[in-house]
């Protein structure tokens, strides 16, 4: 199988599922001279011209109304934000069109279309710059929430999430479009809502996605199994919405404990959503309350220590593991 | 060339040389349309059409002057929160319409819109949308995908004179001008952004100045006269579809009715002397006039015109009315599309 980088992994999707579909066109600042301001598009440019990898404006709310705008007249747009921040600046687009359009026009309208971008925190870039903001998206129906941890599931589910008749929101991360890993050769999707035992474990499910699963989860899992003298089994959802409930609730049946690892802020996320859901679906298997670990609940702070200090880490998951397990 | 030729035939230079038929018909959209939301005004005292709901009564000569008249069905046509004209014009069927703001499951869109949210994907009505000036930057994204796929659709987008204040507008425009995307941006402006007026709302009274920022074909139409606006708005379109480039047309209105049907018709921000002396130049009554002055209609056809508009609103009511309520096993029927991979 191939090695290539995250960055690469996505470029491929755009340009087979280009390839594959007329319709398919991408749309962003800095997306095309510039080839992507972290480099996801490059190329595209060269390969298929102007009319369908097209440099916007910084005006959030106008592109991805256009994208909507041409969603509803049969295209397929992908609209690149260059972070998920910005996105909020077009969320009353994305929320209150993007979302409701087949539904609230009784299903004359769909709005095939896919929102893309880095999301979460990188490295000292500040309150605004920082924010894990799935929760928020997954909370408004009409949405699908994507989030890969890895290159070939990145690959699959984004020519999966262009496919799709809704539109969909696909979450990367700016540190992650260095990674590189393994992927299929030639043709392949990922259906949406089929998440992935990563690894198999017996004493705690663990339950984590996109960077923080890649670059905290990962890094922490060998070396506590062998601190704490547990085996972990770690989930990845891969799909926040739909979420594979089921792969959870089954793992937590071998395990009997659950801790989830997100980098959003603790208060309605994600990881709040999952819990209530895994609790109730599998109370009679649980041995101790769902864990959590997050963000703390405070704007990101900029200075190294503090940044470090309010994300989710190997501390931080080592004190969730420990609580989960009864291990003073 | 050939004398008689030469000497032309008496031309209703005023009507444009449009057929007598054309003519005739408009007058009976303009009607359809007041009726119509004379009709939903009744229904909604009667407390049979809820939520929010903004009539359309003194504003007909743009519906049908720019959607009946300059335009054809496979154009689009993207509107904010009062929709039921420009609907109507484009040729949703009225009877549909009604039955939406019953709630009922035969409504345009089954009953999940309501009043603010008509569409239809056969007369390409795009909407219908309630966060006013969102649907700017969408309806730049229709006239985008028609230029993509190398069409001739012109999107006609309308809004209200508030809606020159957002942002969206803004981007909306920049992105159109700069593109080169065929839609033609209409301002209703019936001088009131619910209670404020354009005076209290906007640094520039004149609202077409706005236009003059994006480098675009601007123009102001009388919109009392069904026929100048027709002219005018056909002139953006032709000029969209031969060349791309998108126009913003000031269109002054009139609107005789409250903002929605839960404000009062003039409240504290105009009087009721400035709604009566506005209604001295009532468009249907200014078409009228033309229409017997160029000796194509009489009074009799005007009182017939009358007994079939009114026969048409109650057939739409008793279609509404008759039409069952949609089922509740029906709630996630429209969640999400279904998606097969292709």
């Amino acid at each position: 199988m191939p090695t290539v980088s995250l960055r690469e992994a996505l470029n491929q999707a755009i340009d087979e599922e280009m390839a594959r579909d007329e319709r398919v066109f991408l749309m962003g600042e800095e997306v095309a001279e510039y080839n992507g301001a972290y480099k996801v598009s490059q190329g595209l440019l060269a390969k298929w011209g102007p009319r369908r990898i097209i440099d916007t404006p910084i005006a959030e709310a106008g592109f991805a109304g256009i994208g909507i705008g041409a969603a509803m007249c049969g295209l397929r747009p992908i609209v690149e934000f260059m972070t998920w921040n910005f996105s909020l600046v077009a969320y009353d687009q994305i929320a209150n069109h993007a979302a409701k359009m087949y539904s609230m026009t009784g299903g004359h309208f769909n709005v095939p279309m896919v929102f893309r971008g880095p999301g979460g925190a990188a490295h000292g870039l500040g309150a605004t710059h920082s924010q894990a903001l799935e929760s928020i998206y997954a909370h408004i129906p009409g949405l699908k929430v994507v989030m890969p941890s890895t290159c070939k599931d990145a690959k699959g589910l984004l020519k999966t999430a262009i496919r799709d008749e809704n539109p969909v929101i696909f979450i990367e991360s700016e540190v992650m479009y260095g990674d590189k890993g393994e992927i299929p050769e030639g043709e392949y999707t990922i259906p949406f809502g089929v998440g992935e035992v990563k690894k198999e474990g017996k004493d705690v499910t663990l339950v984590s996605w996109s960077k923080v699963l890649a670059h905290i989860v990962w890094k922490s899992v060998e070396k506590l199994e062998e601190e704490l003298g547990i085996s972990i089994e770690v989930i990845d959802p891969r799909t926040i919405k739909p979420m594979d409930y089921d792969l959870i609730v089954e793992s937590v049946k071998k395990t009997n404990r659950l801790l989830i690892v997100e980098e959003g802020w603790p208060f309605a996320s994600v990881g709040a959503q999952l819990s209530d859901e895994i609790t109730r679906r599998a109370f009679d298997y649980l041995d101790a309350p769902v864990e959590r670990v997050n963000q703390e609940d405070v704007p990101l702070p900029y200075a190294k220590a503090l940044e470090k200090h309010s994300l989710p880490n190997i501390d931080k998951i080592r004190a969730g593991l420990k609580k989960v397990l009864y291990i003073d | 060339m050939s004398t008689t030729s030469a000497a032309p035939k008496k031309q209703h230079s005023r009507l444009f040389g449009l057929p007598k038929e054309t003519l005739l018909d408009w007058y009976d959209d303009m009607l359809l349309v007041r009726r119509f939301e004379e009709k939903c005004a009744q229904l909604y005292g009667m407390g049979k059409i809820m939520g929010f709901c903004h009539l359309y009564n003194g504003q007909e000569a743009i519906s049908t002057g720019a959607v009946k008249g300059a335009i054809t069905r496979d154009d689009y046509v993207i509107t904010a929160y009062r929709d039921h004209g420009l609907a109507i014009s484009k040729g949703v069927d009225p009877k549909p319409i009604m039955a939406e703001l019953l709630g009922k499951v035969t409504g345009t869109t089954r009953g999940q819109g309501g009043s603010m949210h008509i569409f239809d994907k056969e007369t390409n009505f795009l909407g219908g949308h309630a966060i006013v000036g969102s649907h700017i930057p969408i309806a730049a994204g229709a006239a985008f995908a028609s230029k993509y796929k190398g069409e001739k659709r012109v999107c006609l987008c309308f809004m209200g004179d508030g809606a020159t204040n957002i942002g969206a507008f803004h981007e909306g425009l920049n992105l159109a001008a700069l593109w080169k995307l065929p839609v033609v941006f209409i301002i209703e402006n019936n001088r009131y952004s619910m209670g404020t007026s354009v005076r209290r709302s906007s640094a520039v009274e004149e609202l077409i100045k706005k236009g003059l920022g994006y480098d675009l074909r601007t123009e102001v139409i009388d919109g009392f006269n069904v026929l100048e606006v027709y002219t005018k708005v056909k002139a953006a379109v032709d000029h969209a579809r031969e060349t791309y480039e998108p126009s913003l047309l000031e269109i002054r209105t009139y609107r005789y009715r409250g903002h929605s049907m839960s404000d009062p018709i003039h409240g504290h921000y105009r009087t009721k002397e400035e709604v009566e002396e506005q209604k001295k130049y009532d468009p249907i009554s200014v078409f009228a006039e033309i229409l017997k002055a160029e000796k194509l209609v009489d009074e009799e056809w005007l009182d017939e015109a009358e007994k079939r508009i009114k026969a048409i609103v109650e057939e739409c009511v008793t279609f509404a009315e008759n039409s069952p309520e949609p089922p509740l096993e029906n709630l996630y029927d429209v969640y999400y599309k279904e998606s097969n991979g292709e």
